[in-house]
């Protein structure tokens, strides 16, 4: 199940660098006591830049949608079609979403409205992605 | 050549009230060239540029203008969409061959400088670079018009298509995912208006009612309106009317959305021609007015659009059309929103509430009467799904529409005021069309 494997930058660093550490930390606006992802270089609701901090947060989140992907474009996903792909919620702040493959649940049977819990997958020696598995 | 960046045209904020050059600006003349499903990168009379000449001539000889009079050029830069193909619409190199097609230019690429070259423009003094898509494209070129920054302005939208290689390259068969592509690559995700509408699609079937497959008469309906459409890909070649039938058994792409669910790449290109009011009266067709022009550049919160963010947007950029064009839902006759991807004409249909609908409606009005000869001819142009990725089919449309001369798809119902984009719910354009000034 090889993924493409994100390339961080500068303002991604911490982002990934957490997420290598099993971590999941997003920015937090202090002013506006608003979670962002992905990061940006300022707050998106007050254009601050200053308020900007990393946040550990619980990755605990719901489905709010899913499709499968059947015939998508990127050559090196291309061998695990068909894949869910989900779009979820984080808990702490449902208006941040994140995109997940559901690993442990099949193609086609993503349960939308389940909740999922934040796990960790390598997709290159030393460099992990965050996914979201289905909690009972 | 002049840089467009300098130059405020766009009408893309809240409250701007009546655009100022309303009525005063007119379309004068359409070309199209053929569509071809794919240029077979030998035949030299039908290159991107070569088909892009022919479509400029057409739109010419249809007004009536001689080269000398064209002071202005917008043409797309790009064979797909501005930057959106990113590295993976970038087709060059390649074998090339005698001038003017010993470069990229001409053979997939097409600019104002090439074209001013090619077709002997001795007067262009507008002539931006860096357009965007068609959407921008028709709102630049009225603004220009009505500024007094040129005259008589060409808008020329190629779309191109080479065998193997339409998104298939660059990025997208890269290992690696980078820039923006890192929040959303590694889970699948190679970008597009596909994925902006599908999982907000799903929210709405859930929040309104309905299944993905209750899109089947939209679909089915383009289908036949772009059989009405002599120059489309679809009647100029003979593809057999879709049926539920089919629709219903067709294949995933992202399951829930079909292959039918999303437009043909081609290979084509269309041209229109921009003028004063005052001189599109003297020339050969009627003049159809432009009444407003605005567009729109919705910044999402996070990874993933959702159906709240998008109703707000296409509500929004509903508001601001009507404003500028001093209209209301029911002074609309004519209405081609943007198709590409079928679960986002929804969305659109259900915030400009035309003919009535409105949120949750859609699937609904789907279900009734949408033929041309009918009392709701929705999309009357067959767009992108019934025509091909030309994304030029909504303006060629409406401007028919308007004139009385779109043949075989002539609604029956009033047409004086027309409405067309080619536009996601997040960025893009959308102009009103009268079939008078005021």
């Amino acid at each position: 199940m090889p993924k493409l494997i994100p390339v961080a930058d500068t303002l991604s660093k911490p982002f990934w660098d957490a997420v290598n550490e099993r971590r999941l930390v997003l920015q937090h606006c202090a002013p506006c006591d608003r979670l962002q992802y992905p990061p940006q270089q300022a707050c998106q609701v007050c254009n601050s830049t200053a308020g900007l901090t990393w946040k550990e947060v619980p990755g605990k989140g719901h489905i709010a949608a899913s499709i499968v992907i059947e015939d998508g474009r990127l050559n090196r996903r291309m061998p695990d079609q068909p894949y869910n792909l989900a779009m979820v919620t984080l808990d702490a702040d449902p208006r941040v979403n994140f995109y997940s493959n559901l690993p442990g649940t099949p193609p086609y049977k993503a349960p939308v409205g389940a909740a999922v819990a934040v796990t960790f997958e390598e997709v290159a020696p030393g460099q992990l992605i965050h996914e979201w598995r289905v909690v009972a | 050549m002049t840089a467009s960046a300098g130059y405020q045209w766009r009408r893309d904020k809240d409250g701007l009230g009546v655009w100022e050059h309303r009525g005063k600006v007119a379309v004068a003349g359409v070309g199209h060239s053929p569509v071809d499903r794919r240029w077979d990168e030998v035949s030299m009379d039908q290159t991107l540029g070569a088909y892009s000449i022919l479509a400029c001539r057409n739109a010419m000889d249809e007004a009536g203008v001689t080269p000398d009079q064209i002071d202005g050029i917008i043409c797309c830069d790009s064979h797909i969409a501005g930057g959106s193909g990113g590295s993976a619409s970038q087709w060059a190199p390649r074998p090339y061959f005698a001038p003017p097609y010993d470069s990229e230019w001409g053979l997939t690429l097409i600019n104002a400088k090439w074209l001013i070259e090619q077709m002997r423009l001795p007067n262009v003094k507008f002539a931006p670079t860096g357009v965007p898509t068609i959407s921008e494209m028709v709102g630049m070129a009225a603004q220009a018009v009505g500024d007094g920054i040129c005259h008589t302005c060409l808008v020329i939208y190629p779309t191109g298509n080479l065998e193997g290689r339409y998104r298939r390259g660059g990025e997208n068969a890269d290992d690696y995912a980078r820039g923006p592509r890192q929040w959303t690559a590694p889970w699948g995700n190679h970008g597009g208006n596909d994925f902006i509408n599908i999982f907000p699609h799903g929210q709405y079937c859930l929040r309104y009612g309905g299944k993905h497959d209750d899109l089947a008469p939209f679909v089915v309906n383009q289908h036949r309106n772009g059989l009405l459409t002599p120059w489309g890909y679809n009647a100029s070649h003979q593809v057999p009317q879709l049926t539920t039938e089919d629709y219903v058994k067709s294949r995933y792409v992202l399951n829930p959305l079909r292959l039918w669910d999303c437009d043909r790449p081609v290979n084509a290109s269309a041209a229109f021609l921009f003028t004063t009011a005052e001189r599109a009266r003297n020339m050969r067709q009627p003049p159809v007015y432009v009444l407003n022009h605005s567009q729109h550049n919705f910044r999402k919160r996070t990874t993933q659009e959702d159906l709240d963010e998008i109703e707000d947007w296409t509500d929004r950029a509903a508001r601001r059309m009507y404003e500028g064009a001093g209209l209301q839902p029911k002074d609309v006759d004519i209405f081609n929103p943007y198709d590409g991807y079928a679960p986002m004409a929804q969305f659109f249909l259900e915030a400009f509430q035309w003919h009535g609908v409105k949120r949750g409606d859609a699937f609904q009005f789907y279900a009734g009467d949408i033929r041309v000869e009918g009392p709701h001819p929705f999309s009357s142009s067959g767009g992108n799904l019934g025509n091909g990725r030309t994304r030029t089919a909504m303006y060629t449309d409406s401007i028919e529409q308007l004139r009385g001369t779109a043949g075989a798809r002539q609604v029956k119902v009033r047409a004086e005021t027309a409405l067309a984009a080619f536009t996601t719910p997040s960025s893009g354009g959308w102009i009103m069309f009268g079939k008078s000034p005021s």
